[in-house]
């Protein structure tokens, strides 16, 4: 019966949480959450690696092939050198750039688009609500990664705009769908029934007063969207489907795949940046994660102590 | 009635808007079938016998464009799928796609059903045990898993148990390809053994979001009044759990679970590409790789009708369970 016990605690939020937050009471919650934290610095080594990749290695061209091919890891190479002769941790440092630049300009992209289409289908309603949500999802259903193939195949092999470009369209309907349900959800609300009283424009109402109201929504669909542009990118330029001589992740995942570098007993050179990757990829689903549990307290880790209380 | 009638009329709308843009983009893109088959075939068959080679698929660039929609969309209805023109010239692709087909079905259908009821079960226990020490592990150890990328743990998976052990599980294709096929058990063990890591390789990355979502669901419903009062009249635990929180929680994933068995024939094609395991996915890679437009059109057509028909099924189910959903719509 204990768990009939504890599951009250569970429905009521914690009271040191309860304290209504402010305006910088959002980060301050923010930097509270152990999975924030944790997501938040993973995201910023990235952010240093990608703004300032000399400061970590002395190779300056990390895709010249200017070392012995082959080598494990050493005092030199961090990391070995591939079998074309690059050094790993200098293509791993440099390659940083590209795949924040991929995941935070893919997502803004997607997100100012899903809240564009979503908002503006909620808000004005009727034959424009109709064809807007059906275009949305139309685009939820079609499915997403063989069209991401079959696209950047035919666009030539994806130079980063075309890899860009094949992303956003793909990723933005999930979003859309989600804003339009909250804000479908506020559209009789006083306050903006008082704003289109005092006569204030569509677009004053959509920007300044439903916009803020949906700022954490907007934040976790952002940080959704990165996310599915870090994997979706890797993975379509580990089938070699991005620039081959680009220097990212995903470029060399493909060298090392198509090099055989797990059968040649060079595993480093092919799980190291898929690790970055997935480190990336953790670090957005990590602060995703802190923004449900913060708007929703339910969903909140039970603190061990209180639990134990209402055991007893 | 309206409500399914809507869905039905959605369908048909969805459907239609895939197969036409599955018609114009390869008529809008450049790079053109006729040049990447001259190239393959270099030389050895002259400009005029390739024409008309490709006219007999179907390939025909001057007809009226509209003349050439219409004919696309009988065809892609009546499984008239053409003829491959990539590596495998001249094979009908509605054979290509029968042989994928079991494979692809077979492996990422199993796995993502075992993946569903699994996560599914361990959602509801961690919601149900709130605060307990699996819960409060769970959570991150799952948003985690769920973020990492398909094919780096396939890679991980196939170091470790494959390069690592001598070849101890097999990395790649979907049978010991000296025997034969047949039901014997050596046949079915060597299936058995070549899917075991591509199958838990979808299970580990597909599984987290089944577990949080259910967690999640299953906490708001727990504090639901009905819950309250199947405690007040004294049900079991049990009767509880699954019968009026479960039940209910379930509900909103279970159109989650309908896409992604949608997007089952189509959803691994990066798992497959690592384990070079012939199904759909691998089939679209290799189509893409040799500008095989037949086949890359009819997989894409088939990808799409596969969602749509399990989010149609979805709905109807829905509509059944919930008589909500049917006041809504």
């Amino acid at each position: 019966m204990t768990s009939l016990l504890v599951q009250p605690t569970a429905a009521t939020p914690a009271p040191a949480t309860t304290s209504r937050r402010g305006r910088g009471g959002a980060l301050a919650s923010l930097l509270r959450n152990r999975k924030a934290t944790v997501g938040l610095a993973i995201f910023l080594v990235f952010c240093v690696l990608a703004a300032v990749p000399q400061l970590f290695t002395s190779v300056r061209d990390p895709n010249a092939l200017s070392f012995v091919p082959s080598q494990q890891p050493s005092g030199a190479h961090w990391l070995g050198t591939t079998a074309l002769g690059q050094d790993i941790w200098a293509q791993l440092v440099y390659g940083a750039r590209q795949s924040l630049v991929i995941a935070l300009v893919a997502g803004l992209c997607a997100t100012v688009l899903s809240v564009l289409i979503g908002v503006s289908a909620a808000y004005l309603g009727g034959v424009a609500d109709e064809a807007l949500s059906m275009l949305t999802n139309v685009f939820l259903v079609i499915p997403t990664f063989p069209l991401i193939i079959v696209l950047a195949t035919y666009a030539g092999k994806g130079t980063l705009l075309v890899v860009l470009i094949v992303l956003v369209v793909t990723g933005w309907s999930y979003g859309a769908n989600q804003l339009r349900a909250q804000a479908l959800s506020m559209r009789n609300r006083d306050f903006l029934e008082s704003a289109r009283v005092r006569g204030e424009r569509r677009s004053y109402i959509i920007v300044f007063e439903v916009l803020p109201t949906m700022t954490s929504l907007i934040l976790a669909n952002f940080l959704g969207a990165a996310l599915y542009s870090v994997l979706t990118a890797a993975g379509l330029q580990f089938l070699g489907l991005g620039d081959p001589n680009s220097i990212s992740w995903g470029t060399m995942l493909y060298w090392s795949q198509s090099q055989q570098a797990l059968q040649t007993g060079m595993p480093l050179w092919a799980i190291a940046p898929g690790a970055c990757v997935a480190l990336l990829g953790v670090s957005f689903a990590l602060m995703n994660y802190a923004f449900d549990e913060i708007s929703n307290p339910a969903l909140r880790p039970v603190r061990r102590n209180r639990a134990r209380r209402t055991h007893s | 009635m309206n409500y399914v009638l809507r869905r039905l009329g959605f369908f048909v709308l969805t459907l239609w808007a895939a197969l036409t843009l599955n018609f114009f983009i390869p008529k809008f893109m450049p790079g053109s079938p006729i040049n990447a088959l001259r190239d393959r075939t270099r030389g050895k068959v002259s400009p005029a016998a390739l024409q008309q080679m490709l006219t007999a698929y179907g390939f025909k660039p001057h007809q009226n464009l509209f003349v050439q929609y219409l004919n696309y969309l009988g065809d892609m209805f009546s499984g008239h799928w053409g003829v491959s023109i990539g590596a495998t010239l001249g094979t009908p692709v509605s054979t290509l796609i029968g042989q994928a087909l079991p494979w692809t079905l077979g492996l990422v259908g199993i796995a993502t059903v075992l993946a569903f009821v699994l996560g599914s079960l361990i959602g509801i226990v961690a919601a149900w045990r709130r605060g307990g020490k699996v819960d409060s592990i769970l959570p991150s150890v799952f948003v985690v898993t769920s973020a990492l990328p398909y094919f780096w743990v396939g890679l991980l998976l196939i170091l470790m148990l494959s390069v690592w052990t001598n070849g101890f599980l097999p990395s790649d294709f979907n049978y010991d390809n000296t025997l034969q096929p047949s039901l014997s058990p050596g046949f079915i063990g060597s299936v058995l053994k070549h899917a075991i890591l591509p199958a838990g390789t979808i299970l580990i990355t597909s599984i987290g979001g089944w577990i949080l979502t259910m967690r999640n669901n299953m906490i708001t419903t727990l504090a639901e009044d009905y819950v309250r009062m199947g405690r007040a009249k004294g049900l079991s635990n049990r009767r509880i759990m699954y019968g009026y929180a479960a039940r209910n929680a379930m509900l909103p994933n279970l159109s989650g679970f309908a896409m992604s068995l949608g997007f089952v024939i189509s959803g691994a094609i990066l798992v497959e590409y690592v384990f070079n395991y012939p199904g759909l996915g691998y089939l679209l890679y290799n189509a893409v790789q040799n500008t095989d437009y037949p086949l890359m059109q009819a997989l894409f057509m088939l990808f799409t009708a596969a969602v749509l028909i399990a989010v149609l099924l979805c709905d109807f189910a829905t509509a059944w369970l919930d008589p909500r959903a049917r006041a809504k719509g």
